[in-house]
């Protein structure tokens, strides 16, 4: 059920890919947009069908019954829900509305929802996350660039065009970062399974620990980049998962903000250190000591991740 | 952002928390005034500026009449303080807060933040003084912590363990317990990160008192408390900083050559890596939000082409879906024209709409070196830099 847009980019479709399952994405993966008829919400949605993804409804109070670049307007979740079997969300509904909007797509029990509103104040965080507790809903953000398995579906707000199917699975920080990444990756011969955001917010919804699950138990992915940054604990708690479990894919990390100025809010509300360079050297052995193998500096992330993978086919 | 001491009693006041008997002073006089009407018991004389660690940094004096507590203002009103919390230069003391001394039979730290690993609101009671910072560094253990919900639901009888474990009479203990909650309540209210009370007072009446308060409001919620904002106002903030936070571009002033333009907080974090580790050093860090225009990266631009120290820019830009690089580099073109400098550039662009931003490069007739990859481009800088 694929709709059209005029003039738009179609190139992936009708890949290889399309009938794969991949890490929290698939052919069945059908999209509500919470926050559809704003700005952001019409030039996202735009791409985001352009690039396949298959978009059944958007939500707007007060604005259901209508059509908005033809997809049908809901005035709820619910409603949208039970009118066009929507499983998962895109929310890019401002951040004095972000956690109202984020609760009531997890009590409709939609599977995954993908928050790409920043600036989402902390408390409200944590309600999602009281909310999240009871539920099976899979959260990725907020301010997440979203999620991305390349060829096949794409929600959030992406860099597309370097991105090729493959078998990297890449779980993020940072927006522009991941753009970086792929590229490098996709230039060194090696494709993605799926990117994740979580996102650049100190409370969010999915970590690298859950990202780290997905892909290890997903027979698609056959290597890991996390990329970090100061601030947080996320790091340190993929390190002690990865020390729990035998991972028997490769994973590569960077860890970025060694050199940032001390005691100031680094533009991603998590990054707020006092000793940069101490923090990130303790966030690189964690991670060294379980067993990740660790990127010397950002340009060289694709190369580090082709070399692991050639020792690991060796 | 941070509240200054005064206005943090101010909004606990109305949740009946009680603080010590004081008074606002901006001048000597006032103090002096004041000093007299709260004597002729001790009093304090404490600076007031939007940061913590006063005492060690001699912010806050003790003194016993109304002379003393002139010549404590006189050395703290109009001077710079610089502390632990503070920027290295100080912040200027523009009031003093003349409050009287408590005599207490306990004190206690009371503290209500955020747990960030665990989505929670924390409540921290241990014992008070001004030494607590190392120990809820080194000794966590002498703290009792509760995780709480927003809404508070299963927190009375909990509060009440917590209180019962202070070893308290069991007046003194339900005192503690109205108190915590009234804590909550203002901390969930007020969109607080941080609500600090150090040290909280128990004094001979049986009485609870907030004799010193450090509140931290959340920036990202500002848009519930308009009332509240003025309170945040550090009118001592960087003017470019502040300049850039109205242009949607996070900007922090650093005292390297290499300027900086990058997109997104992650890949600027990444470039200063990189220039540290060529042998530069950093100018400034930048991140260009993805709602920012082209105009608003002219001005980031302009903040960059500003700094006499800069020998140098480089833009280090991935276009993504938001924000292309024709916008970004558009930026770059109306910063120039606007500026009488030829700072020369080393750019690297790439991502979405490369094509059209090396197109839009052509028209502006700018001094830039392009690279094709970030590495390339940052040794570049730093060649450059090195003149």
């Amino acid at each position: 059920m694929l709709r059209h847009v005029a003039g738009g980019d179609t190139r992936c479709r009708g890949s290889p890919r399309v009938n794969a399952m991949t890490v929290l994405l698939d052919a069945n993966t059908r999209l509500l947009c919470q926050g559809m008829t704003g700005w952001a919400g019409t030039y996202h949605t735009n791409r985001m069908i352009q690039y396949g993804t298959n978009v059944v409804a958007g939500v707007t109070p007060g604005k259901g019954g209508r059509r908005h670049i033809d997809v049908p307007v809901f005035d709820s979740v619910a409603e949208a829900v039970e009118a066009t079997g929507a499983n998962a969300s895109a929310i890019f509904v401002p951040p004095d509305r972000a956690a109202r909007a984020m609760i009531e797509a997890i009590e409709a029990e939609l599977p995954l929802i993908v928050a790409v509103t920043e600036r989402v104040p902390i408390l409200d965080m944590i309600r999602v996350r009281e909310a999240l507790a009871t539920s099976r809903t899979r959260l990725v953000g907020p301010n997440s660039q979203g999620v991305l398995a390349p060829g096949l579906c794409q929600i959030g707000v992406m860099a597309t065009d370097r991105a090729r199917p493959g078998s990297i699975g890449v779980a993020s920080r940072s927006a522009s970062l991941t753009s970086e990444v792929i590229s490098q990756l996709t230039s060194a011969g090696l494709g993605q399974s799926v990117t994740i955001g979580i996102g650049g917010d100190p409370i969010h919804g999915m970590g690298f620990v859950d990202c780290l699950e997905l892909f290890l138990a997903d027979p698609q992915t056959e290597a890991i980049v996390l990329i970090g940054e100061i601030g947080g604990t996320e790091e340190q708690q993929a390190a002690a998962y990865l020390r729990s479990v035998r991972a028997a894919k490769p994973l590569i990390a960077l860890v970025v903000g060694a050199h940032a100025p001390v005691r100031r809010r680094m533009g991603h509300a998590g990054a707020l250190i006092q000793d940069a360079r101490a923090e990130v050297a303790s966030k690189v052995q964690a991670l060294r000591e379980a067993g990740v193998i660790i990127a010397p500096s950002a340009h060289l992330v694709g190369a580090t991740v082709r070399e692991a993978v050639a020792r690991r086919a060796a | 952002m941070q509240l200054m001491e005064c206005d943090a009693k101010t909004l606990l006041s109305r949740y009946a928390m009680a603080s010590p008997a004081g008074s606002v002073a901006t001048t000597l006089e006032e103090t002096e005034a004041a000093a007299a009407r709260l004597g002729p018991n001790p009093l304090f004389v404490k600076a007031q500026i939007r940061a913590g660690a006063r005492m060690a940094a001699g912010g806050i004096r003790n003194v016993r009449s109304p002379a003393e507590a002139k010549a404590a203002a006189a050395a703290l009103l109009g001077r710079r303080l610089a502390t632990a919390q503070t920027r290295p230069e100080g912040a200027t003391v523009a009031s003093v807060l003349i409050e009287q001394a408590v005599p207490a039979h306990r004190e206690l730290y009371l503290a209500v933040s955020i747990d960030e690993t665990s989505a929670t609101v924390l409540i921290t009671l241990g014992e008070g003084g001004e030494d607590v910072e190392p120990l809820l560094r080194e000794q966590p253990d002498r703290f009792i912590r509760l995780q709480s919900s927003v809404g508070g639901e299963r927190q009375p009888g909990e509060i009440a363990a917590l209180c019962q474990s202070a070893g308290l009479a069991s007046d003194e203990a339900a005192g503690l317990q109205r108190m915590i909650l009234a804590l909550h309540r203002a901390f969930v209210e007020l969109d607080a990160s941080l609500i600090e009370i150090n040290p909280l007072l128990l004094t001979g009446e049986g009485k609870w008192i907030a004799a010193d308060v450090k509140m931290v409001l959340d920036d990202n919620a500002a848009f519930r408390h308009p009332d509240l904002v003025p309170l945040g106002l550090d009118t001592e903030a960087d003017q470019a900083e502040l300049r850039a936070q109205r242009h949607r571009i996070n900007f922090v002033r650093m005292d390297g050559d290499i300027g900086t333009v990058v997109n997104g907080a992650g890949l600027g974090l990444a470039t200063l890596d990189m220039i540290q580790a060529a042998g530069g050093s950093p100018a400034n860090f930048m991140d260009i939000r993805t709602t920012a225009s082209s105009l608003d990266i002219a001005q980031g631009v302009n903040l960059v082409l500003d700094n006499p120290r800069a020998k140098v820019m480089l833009l280090n830009v991935f276009g993504g879906g938001m924000q292309p690089c024709d916008t970004i580099v558009e930026g770059l073109g109306i910063a120039y024209r606007r500026s009488q400098r030829r700072l020369p550039i080393v750019l690297r662009v790439t991502g979405n709409n490369e094509d059209i931003a090396r197109l839009r490069l052509a028209n502006f007739n700018l001094p830039v070196t392009q690279c094709s990859d970030m590495w390339q481009a940052v040794t570049r800088a730093v060649a450059v830099a090195r003149g």
